[in-house]
């Protein structure tokens, strides 16, 4: 144990770029990437690296340590209003809620504490339409929303509503100038979401807010992807409603927050109605231990927003350099610029995309969005950035998040490398393809 | 006054870099070590004693945050169901 510290200290005194820390203790890392990567493996009964961040990312221990008191003795319900329990306990409510509208540049009065993303979602597209519906019937939104968001549309379109699907363009933006042809005197609210879940692109959310404020349309964003890991400013973007999810920042899964503009005011119809908690827009006792990890990781987030930012753009430049440096036919989906550097959706034309995730099999990775991960049907996102079908089945979605590491990203790669390289081997389609046939000219008999 | 603090400094960096190095978990481990270091090479040439000593009191409140998780003995292989 006194080796170990000698060891660090004389290593402090060498001008090193990173630290080849040998400690003793038998858990800790070894010296190369290789022993680290296997002595992981063992530690960790073989358990794959977690490369798909956007799914949902682990609880950064920061957030665990702000949770755990209200988890075991500050256990009281914020909204009893007569004794220390539920006074402390408001009191630590408050505080996270105020930690949320820091990040995003709100009022704290602004946030309601539901149960994630989804339920925001629900909540505003549903709750506005609902309130507004009198003399506004009309909705528009894009066609790669988040399931949830589609979902509610085609709810409300079942109530009577006439709802907009706004086609993207191949980048994967919206064209600013179609939305604007869209919005009609009848429209009470556009939904378009910050970032995609599953081919990382930015929207032009300001421009969008710009339009929508001036034509006095309220606008909502799905914020889900991107808080805390782009600035974002709901006054300078002109936002009017905004959906955070815990579990995407490293925070707790199970909470989430909407933010609703008081001024000017946005009116909902509640979806959860009973003792009028959260401004009477969702009642329920508010989840103090949940609101708390939202808080402290929002917190977290705003502090090493940078930090984060730099290192996983570097990490996916890596993964993406080394990746298409390799091999051929490698294609990007989504805008290369406007994008969150994070998450990287790749077809790898002539192999098909299940194959590949199987052949990484110790690599967490995924094809297109958990909650469509079920079905066998190519990505609706894909295919309304106009993917060619046989390229939306070969997609593969790698998520880089604040604890990946080099090694990570370059085990991810010589991996993938090695598997699409052996996949095309095995396929009869590559065989032509190298052989200079245009598969697209062939004429399939029959039989 | 600066040559006292820096040892406190050193022996401080020193004691966060031991204990970051025993989270059994690979990333959280890495993330530590890395942070810890980086963090402290950012902030490496401030001079107003103030904001030492700040950065100081950060420091150790995140040692305390790193102890108290490590008491924890949260191993990966510890599941109920």
């Amino acid at each position: 144990m006194l080796a170990s510290g000698r060891t660090v200290s004389s290593r402090l005194l060498r001008p090193t770029a990173w630290l080849p820390l040998r400690l003793s203790s038998e858990r800790t890392a070894a010296s190369s990437p290789q022993k680290e990567l296997i002595k992981k493996h063992e530690q960790d009964e073989l358990r794959p690296l977690y490369m798909d961040f956007q799914a949902t990312t682990p609880m950064d221990p920061r957030v665990l340590d702000a949770m755990l008191p209200y988890q075991v003795n500050y256990y009281g319900n914020p909204h009893s209003r007569t004794h220390a329990y539920g006074w402390e306990s408001e009191s630590a409510m408050e505080t996270a809620r105020k930690q949320v509208a820091d990040l995003i540049g709100a009022d704290p009065r602004e946030i309601v504490f539901t149960s994630g993303a989804t339920e925001s979602n629900n909540m505003a597209i549903k709750g506005v339409a609902r309130f507004y519906k009198a003399k506004k019937r009309h909705v528009i939104t894009t066609q790669t929303e988040h399931k949830c968001v589609l979902d509610s549309c085609r709810i409300l379109e079942s109530e009577g509503f006439d709802v907009t699907y706004l086609p993207v363009q191949k980048n994967g933006l919206l064209d600013l100038e179609l939305l604007e042809a869209s919005i009609r005197t009848d429209t009470s609210l556009v939904s378009v979401m910050t970032v995609n879940n599953e081919i990382g692109v930015k929207q032009p959310i300001k421009e969008i807010g710009q339009i929508c404020r001036s034509k006095g349309v309220f606008f909502h964003t799905d914020a889900a992807q991107a808080v805390g890991k782009i600035p974002i400013s709901i006054s300078d973007w002109k936002i009017d409603l905004m959906s955070i999810s815990g579990h995407k920042i490293y925070g707790p899964k199970g909470v989430g927050a909407l933010y609703v503009r008081r001024r000017p005011r946005v009116r909902l119809e509640p979806i959860q109605n009973g003792g009028g908690q959260e401004r009477g827009l969702r009642s329920g006792t508010v989840p103090t231990p949940l609101a708390v990890g939202l808080g402290a990781a929002c917190s977290v987030a705003q502090k090493e927003m940078e930090y984060d930012h730099q290192r996983v753009s570097m990490l996916a430049n890596r993964l993406v350099q080394k990746i298409m440096s390799e091999i051929p036919d490698v294609i990007m989906n989504g805008d290369p610029e406007q994008r969150y550097p994070g998450c990287i959706n790749l077809s790898f034309a002539y192999v098909e995309g299940e194959s590949l995730l199987m052949a990484l099999k110790d690599v967490a990775l995924s094809s297109g969005s958990a909650c469509t991960s079920a079905s066998l049907e190519p990505s609706y996102v894909l295919r309304a950035i106009g993917a060619d079908e046989d390229l939306a089945h070969s997609s593969i979605r790698f998520g880089i998040g604040r604890f990946t590491t080099e090694e990570e990203v370059d085990y991810t790669a010589e991996k993938c490398i090695e598997q699409v390289c052996r996949l095309r081997e095995m396929s009869p389609l590559w065989e032509m393809i190298q052989e200079g046939i245009d598969l697209k000219s062939i004429k399939w008999t029959q039989h | 006054m600066a040559a006292a603090a820096r040892s406190q400094v050193m022996s401080l960096y020193r004691t966060m870099l031991r204990e970051s190095a025993k989270f059994p978990s690979y990333n959280y481990r890495n993330y530590a070590l890395r942070r810890v270091r980086d963090a402290f090479k950012a902030n490496r040439n401030v001079e107003d004693p103030k904001a030492v000593e700040r950065l100081m009191e950060e420091g150790r409140q995140t040692l305390a945050l790193i102890q108290r998780q490590l008491k924890m003995k949260l191993s990966q292989q510890w599941k109920s169901l």
